[in-house]
């Protein structure tokens, strides 16, 4: 058997050679924890090695997975129509660690599957995949294909008595997909709206079926789990939380990319090694930790550990652990600007505070990033930042994400905001 | 032939009524059913939005919610080729919009449009998880990375060139 490394989740992806097929997958280390779980361990068994494993939703979230599935109601998987969706929905701004498990070991995500399903009793599987990820679409298929053909899926898998399929579903490009009830209601073939909870998706999701959402990496986390055992994985991880992560790095930095390192690896050593620190001559300013809806940290804040907790105590959030970065010579007020326009444009247009609230945001941005702000104009995106920023104003969490650069940018760039409303011009535009 | 104003060919709509099929209620292949159709036709006109509605027995108003809300679906024509270029915020941080602008004067139209030869679509894209190549961008379908204003040229005269 393969010994526990310490990059359990990239370790078999190799970008050259493409993705394992079900031989090389099984040579390095693959399907032991399929057989054990099927052969050996009852699914409340599944569910509590991933509880005790500390592993915590890698979509942004964090909550805590084994918990998420205690809430499926116990029928066998023959009894009751259960589905287990993985969320490949992968489209928060700056986040590209999915994309890279999805291409690069497709097996490892249909093995999460098999164990996840076979911990709740799902005997359906379904990836929702967003329609850009083509290279990954096409992996997958062969990848279920390969598996199907090998009785890795299907009926009665190692003659067990338990049967799971997966089917790949390809959405076409909504940000708001990812959010698990709205991915729900997509599948249904309907706008993707929101649902309010409850019913949570474990007892009422899609076609009124218990139905767990996870997120791919998370996922992937599961054979690692069941072959190496809780305890190992909980001690991958630095601090609170358990495992691995994968990190990533954008902006003008040295070396952008992504790195699997484990949760609670300190940000500046993130940025600073991995990453290879800023280019020359660009300083780094700010950042967002873990994506588009997470709130700027500034440079004071880079020996905070990246893990769920430790983040939120700094007074932003982990959300998917890729980091975007703000260099000094790049405008801030143009960055949250851009991010704003994101945000409103990907509104799902259900609830009115969100639907008209971010479009009057990125007006107000656009008006002071162009010049022709006013001072009352200040008030007024604070307001937005305050009353789309608290959860409970709006039918999901797709508003107070959106706030949270906004609310966060307002305090860090006050100077820089003043700075375009006094010279009626962009200070970062020469020649203006 | 397969044309937008062409009711579709009996093959297709044979794979769309199986994409049903394969769902709890036929209207879980909605999405699928209209990328099937813009995959073949290049958009969804609204002939054939109608008889993909008459096929998942849902209302024509119904489907077209469906086929406006998703940024990957087309309800009008487009060029041989679409270019989508990412906007959000890497790419952005990372020079998209110059990049865009180059895009524009050399091939005389706006984010949104398509050349007067019918070559080429120009839109923008959300993040398409490339952001350690940023800018990047989606050709086809097909992802590029570290876009600069000589790898936009190159791909505007492959373009034209190809069918």
């Amino acid at each position: 058997m393969t010994p526990p490394t310490e990059r359990p989740l990239t370790a078999m992806i190799d970008p050259a050679a493409g993705p394992p097929d079900c031989a090389a997958y099984e040579r390095a280390g693959g399907w032991q924890a399929t057989r054990r779980a099927l052969g050996d361990l009852a699914p409340a068994e599944i569910i509590d090695m991933v509880t005790r494993s500390k592993l915590r939703g890698r979509g942004g979230a964090g909550f805590g997975t084994g918990q998420k599935w205690s809430f499926v109601p116990k029928e066998p998987a023959a009894e009751r129509h259960k589905y287990l969706i993985a969320n490949a929905d992968e489209m928060e701004p700056g986040t590209f660690k999915d994309r890279l498990l999805l291409e690069g070991n497709p097996l490892q995500l249909i093995e999460g599957m098999i164990l996840a399903a076979y911990g709740v009793q799902a005997g359906h599987g379904i990836i929702f995949l967003r329609g850009e990820y083509g290279l990954a679409c096409s992996r997958l298929h062969h990848a279920i294909g390969e598996a199907r053909q090998q009785g890795w899926l299907g009926e009665n898998i190692l003659g067990s008595g338990f049967g799971f399929d997966i089917h790949v579903h390809s959405s076409a490009g909504r940000y708001i997909c990812g959010e698990e009830t709205a991915l729900l209601t997509a599948l249904e073939g309907r706008r993707a709206t929101p649902r309010s909870k409850p019913p949570f998706p474990q007892t009422g999701g899609l076609w009124g079926a218990p139905s767990v959402v996870n997120n791919v990496e998370t996922l992937c986390n599961l054979p690692h789990i069941i072959t190496n055992g809780p305890e190992w994985f909980a001690g991958l991880g630095l601090g609170e939380d358990g495992g691995t992560k994968i990190y990533g790095v954008s902006g003008r930095v040295a070396k952008p990319g992504a790195w699997e390192l484990p949760i609670g690896t300190p940000l500046r050593q993130i940025i600073e090694e991995h990453a290879g620190g800023m280019r020359p001559g660009h300083q780094l300013r700010a950042l967002l930790p873990g994506g588009a809806s997470t709130a700027f940290l500034d440079a004071t804040a880079l020996d905070v550990a990246m893990d769920y907790g430790s983040v939120e105590k700094a007074g932003s959030r982990l959300g998917t652990g890729m980091a975007i970065i703000l260099d000094d010579r790049t405008c801030p007020i143009g960055m949250i600007r851009n991010l704003e326009h994101f945000f409103a444009q990907e509104s799902c247009g259900w609830c009115t505070p969100c639907r008209d609230g971010l479009p009057w945001v990125e007006r107000l941005l656009d008006a002071i990033e162009d010049g022709s702000g006013q001072e009352e104009d200040m008030d007024q995106l604070a307001r937005h930042a305050r009353m789309l920023g608290a959860p409970g104003r709006t039918f999901c969490a797709h508003a107070p994400g959106a706030m949270a650069p906004l609310a966060s940018g307002l305090k860090l760039f006050a100077a820089d905001f003043a700075a375009h409303i006094q010279q009626r011009r962009c200070p970062h535009k020469s020649g203006a | 032939m397969l044309t937008a104003e062409a009711p579709l060919s009996t093959p297709v709509r044979a794979e769309i009524l199986a994409l049903a099929a394969q769902e709890p209620h036929p209207r879980g292949a909605s999405v699928a059913a209209l990328r099937l159709v813009q995959a073949r036709l290049g958009w969804i006109s609204t002939v054939h939005l109608r008889e993909v509605a008459d096929l998942l027995g849902m209302s024509v108003d119904d489907l077209d919610g469906i086929a406006t809300y998703f940024n990957l679906l087309f309800r009008r024509p487009v060029g041989r080729h679409v270019v989508m270029l990412c906007d959000s915020v890497s790419c952005w941080i990372m020079g998209r919009e110059p990049l865009c602008a180059h895009m524009c004067r050399t091939l005389g139209i706006r984010p949104g449009e398509t050349t007067a030869d019918n070559a080429i679509t120009l839109l923008p894209t959300v993040c398409i998880g490339h952001c350690d190549h940023a800018p990047a961008m989606l050709v086809d379908g097909t992802l590029h990375g570290d876009v600069d204003t000589a790898t936009l040229d190159r791909l505007i005269d492959t373009l034209r060139d190809t069918p």
